[in-house]
C-alpha cells in the first residue's frame, strides 16, 4: 500500500483532515453516523492533541469554543439531532466569532438509518449566519476539512461541515496532503468578543452582517463549487453534495449532458445559480436531506421558471437519495431489475443476548402488569429495543434525556405510576437536569438507571458518570432511602421485583440504579470476539 | 474493470471484515473502492450489508444501483434473498445456508433454498460447518470470502496476503485458522465448478 493513499469512511478522512490541519482538540459525543470522526483521532492523534469524550454535544461545543478562543484549532463533530442540543453555543458562537479555528462537524441521517428524524443541518447554518461546507466524496471530505479551518480563521467565524450517513459510512481511498503545524496560544486582541452582552453583542452581530457579503463571494469562487455547461438545455440540474455522485452514476461515466452547478460551500452562490438560470428554464434540484437549496431558490427567481426537486415530487421528499431516485428524476429508463423476493421480511435489531437490559426490562415488565394505568418512558439507547417484541415495555423515545422529564410531566397530569428508564451515558448527557427538576417537585416518579458502565448503542465509548452515579443521583437530592442499586440478574430477580414494587408504591423520587456491564464490552475486555473481526 | 458487490448478513456476523479483506486486496493494486456501510442500530442482530464497488477509475455513486451486482455474497440464506434486485442479469450468489432465526415469523428455510438455488450459478453451502470442521469455527465469514473468491475480480494469492495482514495483529495461529477455512472454502467451490 502506498504511503500516503489510505482507505478513509468519509468520517475518518474528516477526522485525518483536521489532524493534517493541525489541530489542537476534538471535542464529541457518540451519535450515529458521526462516531467515528473521534474514535479516529483517538487512535491516530499525537500526544497532547485533546481526544476524550464530552458529556453531551452542548458542552463539547463550548470546551471548543474555549480552544478556539485560546487561538487553537478545534473540531467538534456530533450527529444532527446533537446539533439541537448544542444550538444554544452553536448559534452563539457565530456572534462571539473565532479566534482559532473552529469547525463543527454534522452528521445528518435522511432515510433514519439510526435516528428520530431526518433535520437538516445546513438549515442550522443559514439561521446562525455561518458558511456551511458539504463534501461529495470521502477526498473532498478530507481537503474540504482542511479549507474550513483555513476559512474559520480567516473569516473569524465558526464553519460547518455537513455530511449525510451514505457519504460518513462510506470507504474509498483517499490521499492524504502534507500535515500543518498547530496554533501557538494566542489570546484573542478585543477583550470585549467574547462577552455577549447586549451592547457587545449587537456590535458583534452588525460585524458578523458586513461579513455576509464575503462568506457568499468564498462560496460563489469556490473551488469545489463548479457550473460546468451542457448542450441539452431542457433542464439545468443543481446537485448537493454527494447528489452528485448519483448524476455521474446515472450518466455511466459520461459527462452530464445538462448544465450542472455542484454546490458544496454555502452560503447559497446565488450568482452561479442565476448563470444556471440564464441557460434553463427548468431547475432539477437533488440534495441529499431536506429541500433546503430547492426552497431558497423559489425565492431567487422569477416567475416562469419551473423548479424541481422534492416540493413538486420529482424526488421523494422523505428518505435519502439513492441511485434510482436520481436516475428516475433524471428521466433515465429504468433499468431491468429482478423482483425482490415475497419470503423476504424484515429482520429489526434486538437485544444481544445476556444483555443486562433484558433482565431489567423483565422485572419492569412483571411490576407494570400489576398497573396497568401505569407507563413506561424511555430513551435513546440500546434499551430503546425494548419497545419491540417480545418485550413491549415503554411508551416513548423521544430525544435525549426525555424519559425523566416526561415521566414528571406525566406525573404532574396524574398518571401513577409514572416510570423512567435511561442509559447511564444518557442520563450524564441530558438527564441529570431533568432529576433535578423532579427533586425540587418531589414529583412522584420512579426512575431506573440502566447502568452498563458503557455507551453502547454506538460501540461501548467512554461513559463520563461510570463509578459516580450514586454520588451524582445522591448529589442531586435524592433521598438516601429512595436510592436503590441492584444487579440485573436471573438469580436476583425477585429481589429486584420486590425493590421495584416498593418504590412504586413512594409518591416521591425514587432512583434504582441498574448496574451490570454491557455484555459487548464485556466481551471485548475478554478478548472473546463473537466472530474473528 | 469495474465490479460492483453486496455483501449481507445479520449484525455481528463479521461482514465488515470481508469488506476490509477485499479493501486491502483492491489498494494493493492500485484500483479504486468505495465501500458503503452500515453502522449503529442494525449491528445489533439486524440486517446489515455493505455494497462494496471495484474499479480501475473513478467511481461515482457510493451504492450500488439495482441490477448490476456481479456478486451477492451473504453470510445468511434470507439475507441473500434480501438483496436480488441488486443482483445483475449475470450476476452470482454466493451464500452461507445456516440460518440465523432471530426474529418471529422466519420463513420456511427449504423455501429459501429453493429460490436460491433457481439462480443460475448460486453457491449455497454450510460456511460455518466448513470452518468448524477447518479448525476455526469462527472465521465463517472466511469461508464464505473463500467461497466467492473465483468470482472476483482479484488474484487469490492477493486475498491471501490481505487475509495475512487482517489477523497478523491477533496472531499466527489466527491467520492460519482463517487462511485454512478461506483455502478449504475456495476448493470447494472449485471442485463445485468442475462438477
Amino acid at each position: 500500500m502506498s504511503m500516503d493513499r489510505r482507505l478513509l469512511l468519509a468520517d475518518e478522512a474528516i477526522a485525518q483532515g483536521a489532524l493534517d490541519a493541525g489541530l489542537s482538540g476534538a471535542y464529541a459525543y457518540p451519535g450515529t453516523p458521526s462516531t467515528e470522526i473521534l474514535e479516529y483521532i483517538q487512535r491516530q492523534a499525537p500526544a497532547g492533541v485533546h481526544c476524550e469524550w464530552s458529556a453531551n454535544e452542548k458542552t463539547a461545543v463550548e470546551e471548543a469554543l474555549g480552544m478556539a478562543y485560546a487561538g487553537k484549532r478545534a473540531l467538534v463533530a456530533m450527529k444532527h439531532v446533537g446539533l439541537n442540543v448544542a444550538a444554544d453555543p452553536f448559534v452563539n458562537s457565530a456572534i462571539t466569532g473565532v479566534n482559532g479555528g473552529l469547525v463543527v462537524v454534522a452528521a445528518d441521517d435522511p432515510s433514519m438509518h439510526s435516528s428520530q428524524n431526518e433535520q437538516d443541518s445546513r438549515f442550522y447554518a443559514d439561521f446562525a449566519l455561518l458558511p456551511a461546507i458539504e463534501p461529495s466524496s470521502q477526498q473532498e471530505a478530507y481537503a474540504t476539512t482542511r479549507y474550513a479551518f483555513d476559512l474559520s480563521e480567516k473569516m473569524r467565524v465558526p464553519v460547518l461541515l455537513r455530511l449525510t450517513t451514505r457519504l460518513a459510512h462510506s470507504r474509498a481511498d483517499v490521499t492524504v496532503d502534507a500535515p500543518r503545524a498547530q496554533n501557538a496560544l494566542a489570546l484573542p486582541d478585543d477583550p470585549r468578543q467574547f462577552v455577549l452582552l447586549p451592547a457587545n453583542a449587537r456590535r458583534n452581530y452588525a460585524a458578523l452582517l458586513a461579513k455576509q457579503p464575503a462568506l457568499r463571494q468564498a462560496a460563489e469562487n469556490s473551488d469545489f463549487n463548479a457550473l460546468t455547461d451542457g448542450p441539452d438545455q431542457s433542464v439545468g440540474i443543481i446537485a448537493c453534495g454527494l447528489a452528485i455522485n448519483y448524476v455521474r452514476e446515472a450518466c455511466d461515466g459520461a459527462p452530464s449532458p445538462h448544465p450542472m452547478l455542484k454546490i458544496v460551500q454555502y452560503p447559497l452562490p446565488e450568482h452561479l445559480l442565476r448563470r444556471l438560470a440564464e441557460k434553463c428554464r427548468t431547475l432539477l434540484v437533488i440534495e441529499d436531506g431536506m429541500p433546503f437549496v430547492e426552497s431558497r431558490l423559489r425565492g431567487v427567481l422569477p416567475h416562469g421558471w419551473t423548479i424541481r426537486g422534492r416540493l413538486d415530487g420529482t424526488l421523494p421528499y422523505a428518505g435519502e437519495l439513492t441511485p434510482e431516485s436520481v436516475a428516475r428524476a433524471l428521466g433515465k429508463p429504468a433499468a431491468a431489475v429482478r423482483a425482490a423476493s415475497a419470503l423476504v421480511v424484515p429482520r429489526p435489531p434486538g437485544l444481544c443476548a445476556a444483555c443486562p437490559h433484558m433482565d431489567s426490562f423483565l422485572f419492569i415488565k412483571e411490576a407494570m402488569a400489576e398497573h396497568p394505568g401505569g407507563r413506561v418512558f424511555s430513551d435513546i439507547g440500546c434499551y430503546a429495543l425494548g419497545a419491540l417484541p417480545p418485550l413491549e415495555a415503554i411508551a416513548s423515545c423521544v430525544d435525549m434525556g426525555a424519559s425523566i422529564t416526561m415521566a414528571k410531566g406525566a406525573a404532574d397530569a396524574g398518571l401513577r405510576p409514572s416510570v423512567a428508564v435511561i442509559g447511564d451515558s444518557t442520563f450524564t448527557h441530558s438527564g441529570m437536569t431533568g432529576l433535578l427538576d423532579a427533586v425540587y417537585e418531589k414529583a412522584p416518579i420512579t426512575l431506573l438507571i440502566l447502568d452498563n458502565g458503557t455507551t453502547g448503542m454506538t460501540g461501548g465509548q467512554t461513559s463520563l458518570g461510570a463509578g459516580r452515579l450514586e454520588a451524582i443521583v445522591r448529589g442531586l437530592g435524592v433521598e438516601p432511602k429512595h436510592l436503590r442499586v441492584l444487579a440485573p440478574l436471573k438469580k436476583n430477580h425477585a429481589a429486584n421485583l420486590k425493590a421495584l414494587r416498593e418504590e412504586l408504591a413512594y409518591q416521591g423520587v425514587s432512583v434504582i440504579l441498574s448496574q451490570r456491564e454491557c455484555i459487548q464490552t464485556a466481551k471485548k475486555r475478554s478478548g472473546k470476539h463473537f466472530h474473528a473481526i | 474493470m469495474r465490479y460492483d458487490m453486496i455483501i449481507a448478513g445479520v449484525g455481528g456476523q463479521g461482514i465488515l471484515s470481508i469488506a476490509t479483506v477485499i479493501g486491502h486486496a483492491v489498494l494493493d493494486r492500485g484500483w479504486r473502492l468505495k465501500q458503503s456501510e452500515v453502522h449503529g442500530m442494525a449491528q445489533r442482530g439486524g440486517a446489515v450489508e455493505t455494497h462494496l464497488r471495484i474499479a480501475d477509475g473513478e467511481i461515482a455513486s457510493d451504492l450500488v444501483p439495482q441490477g448490476r451486482a456481479s456478486l451477492i455474497l451473504a453470510l445468511e440464506p434470507l439475507e441473500a434473498l434480501r438483496y436480488l434486485p441488486w443482483l445483475a442479469a449475470d450476476g452470482r450468489v454466493v451464500a452461507n445456508l445456516a440460518t440465523v432465526e432471530n426474529m418471529a415469523h422466519y420463513p420456511d428455510s427449504g423455501e429459501i433454498y429453493a429460490e436460491l438455488r433457481q439462480l443460475p450459478g448460486c453457491l449455497l453451502f454450510d460456511a460455518v460447518e466448513l470452518a468448524r470442521l477447518n479448525g476455526s469455527a469462527r472465521a465463517v465469514n472466511m469461508a464464505v470470502l473463500g467461497a466467492a473468491a473465483s468470482c472476483l475480480p482479484l488474484p487469490v494469492p492477493a486475498l491471501e496476503a490481505a487475509i495475512s495482514a487482517q489477523f497478523q495483529r491477533k496472531g499466527g495461529a489466527v491467520v492460519k485458522g482463517n487462511l485454512a477455512v478461506f483455502r478449504a472454502a475456495h476448493a470447494l467451490a472449485e471442485a463445485n465448478a468442475h462438477n
